[in-house]
C-alpha cells in the first residue's frame, strides 16, 4: 500500500535534484550585489535620505561637483560644473557648466536643469532640504537666489559669506543631484514638480539609469547610453535585497553574487581562506557614542563625565564583539573628514576613573539609566558600559526599546544616558559640528530636536560661536585647524562619549576590482568597478 | 398546527426566506463583524503604540516645522475615532493608503507580495498533505511499528526545531554544498522579466505562457522553502491524522467490517479514512492559513518577497498603513478559509445540511 507512494515521493525529490540548474559565475559585464535595501523610499534626490537610496542616487545623478571614487581624499571635483568663481563679498558663487553632458532621455544638461533641480529641492521642503536651506535659500526667494541667466551659467546667492568648501561639499550630497527638467515636468501631477514620479523613476545624466525597482526585493540598473564619461565595464547592476548575512555568504561562496554588503563578523571570519573570495575593509562615517542629559544634576558634573569616559573599555569592545566592525575613535568628526581629530585621550583606566569620581560631588555615583535600542551591537556595548561603570559604583539600568521609542525619549530630553549612532548628512565637517557642538538656545521652547547638543540640554553659546566661525573660514587649512581645536575642547568638556567609528566589511569575489563603498563621505560607485 | 405564514389577522406575510439565504446572510454578517473588529483592534494598537509615526516618515533630522506639517498631513491632529472612521471609509473604497516605507499604494504592494506567499504556502501545504496524510494513516494502521516510530520522530523534529535553523541548514546542504536547488529569491536574475504576469504566481504564469525554462528555474527556487514549510505542515497533519485514525480503527464498525471479510484497504480507506475527512479538512485548512500568515522567518532566510516579511518589516518601520492593509488581507483569508472548510464540511457530512 505504501510503496508506490513512497517511490513517487522519492522520485519527485530526485527529479528536483536532477532538474536543478547548473550554476555559473555572473557574466563579466554584470555586477550582482546582495544588500539590505528595504530602506529605499524614493529615488527623488530632493527627498531621498537613506543609505540604499544614496547608493542608487550616486550612480544615477551627476552633480555640479562630485567626488572621484578612486581618489576620495582629493575632495570635490568638477563634474557638471567645469569651474566656479566666488564674488569678493563671498556671497555669490557663479558656476560655468561643462559641455557634453546628456540625460538618459537624450536631453542635454544645462544650467536651467541645475536651477530647476536646486530650486525644487528647496521648494519641496523634504527632510534633506536643510542641506540647502542653511545657506539662506527659501521657497520664497529661490527665484532670486538660484538663477541660471543662460544655459551655461548658474549663479547662487547666499545669505551671508560661507566657506566655499562648505557650500561645494554640500552640493556633493544626494540633494545636489541634477534632474532632467523636461522629463520631470512632463510627469508632474498636482503641482508636485514630479516628486511622485521620481519616487519610482529616475531622470539623471549619471552612468546608470534605474530600469526596475521592486521595493524590498531588487533594483536593476542599466547603462545610461548618453553618459558623458568613460563607458563603465559593468553594463548592468543588480542589487538584491537579502536580509540574512548567512544567506549572503552562501551566495557569495557559490558565485551567484559578486558582492555581499552585510556580512556579520562570524561570516567574515568564515570566509577566511575560501577560494575566490576576498573581504575589503572600508572606514565609513558612522559614529557610535553615548551622551549624558545635562538636566540630570549628577551627569552634568564634569568630573562624573570624565570618570565615565575613563571607565569605558574602548579597546576591549573593539577587540571582541565589535572586532572588524568598529575602530576606536573619540572625536565627533569621522576620520577622513576635513579637520578630523585622530587623538584618543581616553583609555580604560579604572583607577583614574575612580579618582575623577571621588573629586566630583557624587563620589558614590548613583542610579543611571542607559537608553538603548534593541540592536545586538548596541546591546553589547550597553552591557559593557553597565559592567565597567558598575565597577565605579554606579547603579546602571538598561532601558531597551525599539529605535523609535528610544529616539522619542532622546528628542524629548527624557533620558539619562542615550547610547546611539550618528552618521554624517553631507560630506562637510559642519554636518557633525553643527549638531554635536552647536546649541545657541538651550531652552525647552527652542525645540531644536535636530541638534544633539540640545537633545542633551547642553547649552554652549561660546562653542556655538566657534562652530559658526568655522563655516565661514575660506582658508581650508585654517578651517581644518579650527575643527581640530573644537574637537579637542569637545572631547574634554562635552557630555558626549564618542567611542567608535564604523568599518564596513564587504565580501566580494576575488575578481572584483575598484569596489569603493564611499568611505566616510559618500556612497558606492559602480561605474569604476571591473572584474 | 397553525400556518406559520399567516398572521393572526388572516393576512399573508412575505414569502418564507429560504434557509440557505438566511444562512448566507448570517455568515456575511459574521464576516463583516469579524473584519470590522479586526480593523478596529489593529488600528487602535497602531495608534496607541509608544512610537511616533511622523518620525517614521520624515526621519529624525527633520525640523519641527516639517514634523508639524507631516503630523497634519497624516491626519494625526484628528480625534482617534475620527481617524478610524476616515480609515474605514477609505478601506471600503479599496483605498488602504500609501506605504511610507515603499512610497507606493498599499494595495499595489500587497498585489506584488501576496502571490509570492500564496504560491509558497500552497505548495508547502500540498507537500504537507501528500506526505503527511498517508504517513499518519500508515502510522495508525501499523501502530508501534518502525513507520509509526518514524512518523512520531518526524513530528517531534517538526515541532521542536526552529524553522530558521532548519532553513539555514537546508540552504547550506542543498544549495551551498550539493547545488541541487537554486538559492534565495523567487527567480534567477537571468529569468526575471521574461514572463508577463497573469496571476502573479510564477509557476502558473510560466506554465501558461509555455516558458518552461523559467518554470524550471522558479521550481528550483521554490522547492526548498516549500519543502521546509511542507515539513512543518507534515508534522502537524500526520500527527493529527494518526490520532483521528486510531480513534476510528478502535470503533466497533471497523471490527464489524473486518469480520465481514472486507480487505484491509477497504477497511482503512473505504471506511475509517472516510470518517476522518471532516476533521482533516479543518486541520488542513488551519495549516494552510498558518502558512499564509506565519512564514515570516522562512521568507527572510530565503529572501522570499512575501506578505509575512512585508508586514513584519512594515511593523518595525512603523508603517501602519501597510500593517493594517496586510492584516486585513490575512484576516479575510482566515475568514475565507473558514467558510470554505465549513462548506466542505457540509459537503462531506450530510447531517450538517
Amino acid at each position: 500500500m505504501t510503496s508506490p507512494f513512497v517511490a513517487a515521493a522519492v522520485a519527485s525529490l530526485l527529479a528536483v535534484g536532477i532538474a536543478a540548474p547548473s550554476f555559473a559565475e555572473t557574466p563579466p559585464n554584470m555586477l550582482v550585489i546582495a544588500n539590505r535595501i528595504d530602506d529605499i523610499k524614493t529615488f527623488d534626490p530632493a527627498e531621498s535620505f537613506e543609505f540604499a537610496g544614496a547608493d542608487v542616487s550616486r550612480n544615477v545623478y551627476e552633480k555640479l561637483v562630485n567626488f572621484d571614487p578612486l581618489d576620495l581624499d582629493a575632495g570635490f571635483q568638477p563634474q557638471l560644473a567645469e569651474s566656479w568663481e566666488i564674488s569678493e563679498d563671498g556671497m555669490t558663487i557663479t558656476f560655468t557648466m561643462a559641455e557634453g553632458h546628456t540625460f538618459a532621455s537624450g536631453n542635454p544638461v544645462t544650467a536651467k536643469d541645475a536651477e530647476f533641480s536646486l530650486r525644487r529641492a528647496v521648494q519641496l521642503n523634504k527632510t534633506p532640504s536643510f542641506i540647502l536651506t542653511q545657506f539662506g535659500f527659501t521657497p520664497e526667494n529661490v527665484e532670486e537666489t538660484i538663477v541660471a541667466p543662460d544655459d551655461s551659467t548658474l549663479v547662487l546667492t547666499l545669505d551671508k559669506p560661507y566657506a566655499l568648501s562648505f557650500v561645494l561639499n554640500c552640493l556633493t550630497a544626494t540633494i545636489g543631484g541634477i534632474v532632467d527638467m523636461e522629463t520631470v515636468m512632463a510627469n508632474e501631477t498636482d503641482g508636485d514638480m514630479g516628486n511622485a514620479w521620481l519616487r519610482t523613476n529616475t531622470a539623471g545624466s549619471g552612468p546608470y539609469k534605474v530600469v526596475d525597482w521592486k521595493p524590498s526585493e531588487s533594483v536593476l540598473m542599466d547603462l545610461n547610453p548618453n553618459y558623458a564619461g568613460e563607458t563603465p565595464a559593468m553594463e548592468r547592476v543588480i542589487v538584491q535585497h537579502i536580509q540574512e548575512s548567512a544567506t549572503q555568504r552562501l551566495q557569495l561562496e557559490r558565485g551567484d553574487i559578486d558582492v555581499a554588503r552585510n556580512l556579520s563578523p562570524e561570516d567574515v571570519a568564515g570566509l577566511e581562506g575560501v577560494d575566490g573570495v576576498k573581504v575589503i575593509d572600508e572606514l565609513r562615517g558612522r559614529l557610535m557614542y553615548w551622551a549624558a542629559n545635562q538636566k540630570n544634576e549628577m551627569l552634568s558634573d564634569p568630573k562624573v563625565l570624565e570618570a565615565l569616559k575613563l571607565a569605558t573599555d574602548y579597546e576591549g569592545m573593539s577587540g571582541s564583539f565589535l572586532k572588524g566592525q568598529y575602530t576606536v575613535h573619540q572625536a565627533f568628526l569621522p576620520r577622513t573628514f576635513l579637520g578630523a581629530l585622530e587623538e584618543t585621550p581616553f583609555s580604560y583606566d579604572m583607577d583614574a576613573a575612580q579618582a575623577a569620581l571621588s573629586e566630583s560631588g557624587f563620589a558614590e555615583c548613583g542610579p543611571i539609566k542607559i537608553s538603548v535600542r534593541d540592536a545586538q551591537e548596541r546591546l553589547d556595548i550597553a552591557q559593557s558600559l553597565q559592567n565597567t561603570w558598575g565597577q565605579l559604583g554606579c547603579d546602571i539600568e538598561l532601558i531597551v526599546g525599539t529605535g523609535a521609542q528610544t529616539l522619542d525619549r532622546y528628542r524629548a530630553r527624557e533620558h539619562d544616558i542615550y547610547l546611539g549612532a550618528w552618521g554624517p548628512d553631507y560630506p562637510d565637517p559642519n554636518t557633525n559640528a553643527g549638531t554635536f557642538a552647536f546649541n545657541p538656545d538651550n531652552s525647552d521652547e527652542a525645540g531644536a530636536t535636530g541638534l544633539l547638543a540640545w537633545r542633551n540640554a547642553w547649552g554652549i553659546p561660546e562653542m556655538s560661536e566657534k562652530t559658526l566661525a568655522a563655516v565661514v573660514e575660506n582658508d581650508t587649512e585654517a578651517r581644518a585647524e579650527m575643527y581640530r581645536e573644537l574637537q579637542r575642547e569637545h572631547q574634554q568638556t562635552s557630555p558626549f562619549g564618542v567611542m567608535f567609528q564604523q568599518i564596513e566589511q564587504n565580501g566580494m569575489r576575488s575578481n572584483v576590482e575598484n569596489f569603493v563603498a564611499g568611505g566616510a563621505t559618500t556612497a558606492v560607485s559602480y561605474w569604476v568597478i571591473t572584474k | 398546527m397553525a400556518d406559520q405564514n399567516v398572521n393572526q389577522t388572516g393576512g399573508r406575510l412575505l414569502p418564507p426566506v429560504p434557509i440557505w439565504v438566511r444562512k448566507s446572510l448570517a455568515t456575511l454578517a459574521t464576516v463583516a463583524a469579524t473584519i470590522l473588529g479586526l480593523l478596529f483592534v489593529t488600528f487602535m494598537i497602531g495608534r496607541v503604540m509608544p512610537i511616533d509615526p511622523v518620525l517614521a516618515v520624515i526621519g529624525e533630522r527633520a525640523t519641527q516645522a516639517q514634523y508639524d506639517q507631516t503630523f497634519r498631513e497624516l491626519g494625526l491632529d484628528q480625534p482617534l475615532l475620527v481617524q478610524f472612521w476616515i480609515y474605514v471609509t477609505d478601506v471600503l473604497q479599496g483605498d488602504f493608503g500609501k506605504s511610507i516605507r515603499t512610497g507606493q499604494e498599499v494595495t499595489t504592494d500587497i498585489a506584488r507580495v501576496f502571490p509570492a506567499t500564496l504560491e509558497l504556502a500552497t505548495l508547502g501545504t500540498l507537500i504537507g498533505v501528500i506526505l503527511g496524510v498517508p504517513l499518519g494513516v500508515i502510522a495508525a494502521v501499523r501502530r508501534g511499528s518502525w513507520i509509526d516510530q518514524l512518523a512520531r520522530f518526524v513530528g517531534l523534529i517538526g515541532y521542536s526545531m526552529p524553522i530558521f535553523w532548519l532553513g539555514l541548514v537546508g540552504l547550506l546542504v542543498f544549495y551551498g554544498i550539493l547545488g541541487w536547488v537554486a538559492g534565495p529569491g523567487r527567480l534567477g536574475i537571468f529569468y526575471q522579466g521574461i514572463v508577463e504576469p497573469i496571476t502573479g504566481l510564477i509557476l502558473v504564469d510560466s506554465a501558461l505562457r509555455g516558458e518552461w525554462e523559467v518554470f524550471r528555474n522558479a521550481f528550483s527556487h521554490i522547492i526548498l522553502p516549500a519543502s521546509l514549510l511542507g515539513y512543518y505542515s507534515l508534522a502537524y497533519i500526520s500527527r493529527m491524522t494518526r490520532s483521528f485514525m486510531l480513534e476510528q480503527l478502535g470503533s466497533e464498525y471497523v471490527t464489524t467490517a473486518r469480520v465481514k471479510g472486507l480487505s484491509e484497504w477497504q477497511v482503512v480507506w473505504g471506511h475509517a479514512f472516510r470518517n476522518i475527512r471532516i476533521q482533516l479538512v479543518t486541520v488542513i485548512a488551519l495549516a494552510y492559513a498558518n502558512l499564509l500568515e506565519g512564514s515570516v522567518l522562512t521568507e527572510i532566510i530565503f529572501a522570499w518577497p512575501g506578505l509575512g516579511q512585508y508586514i513584519t518589516t512594515s511593523l518595525l518601520a512603523n508603517d501602519m498603513n501597510s500593517v493594517l492593509g496586510g492584516t486585513i488581507v490575512i484576516g479575510t483569508i482566515f475568514v475565507g478559509i473558514n467558510i470554505f472548510s465549513d462548506l466542505l464540511y457540509r459537503f462531506f457530512d450530510p447531517r450538517s445540511k
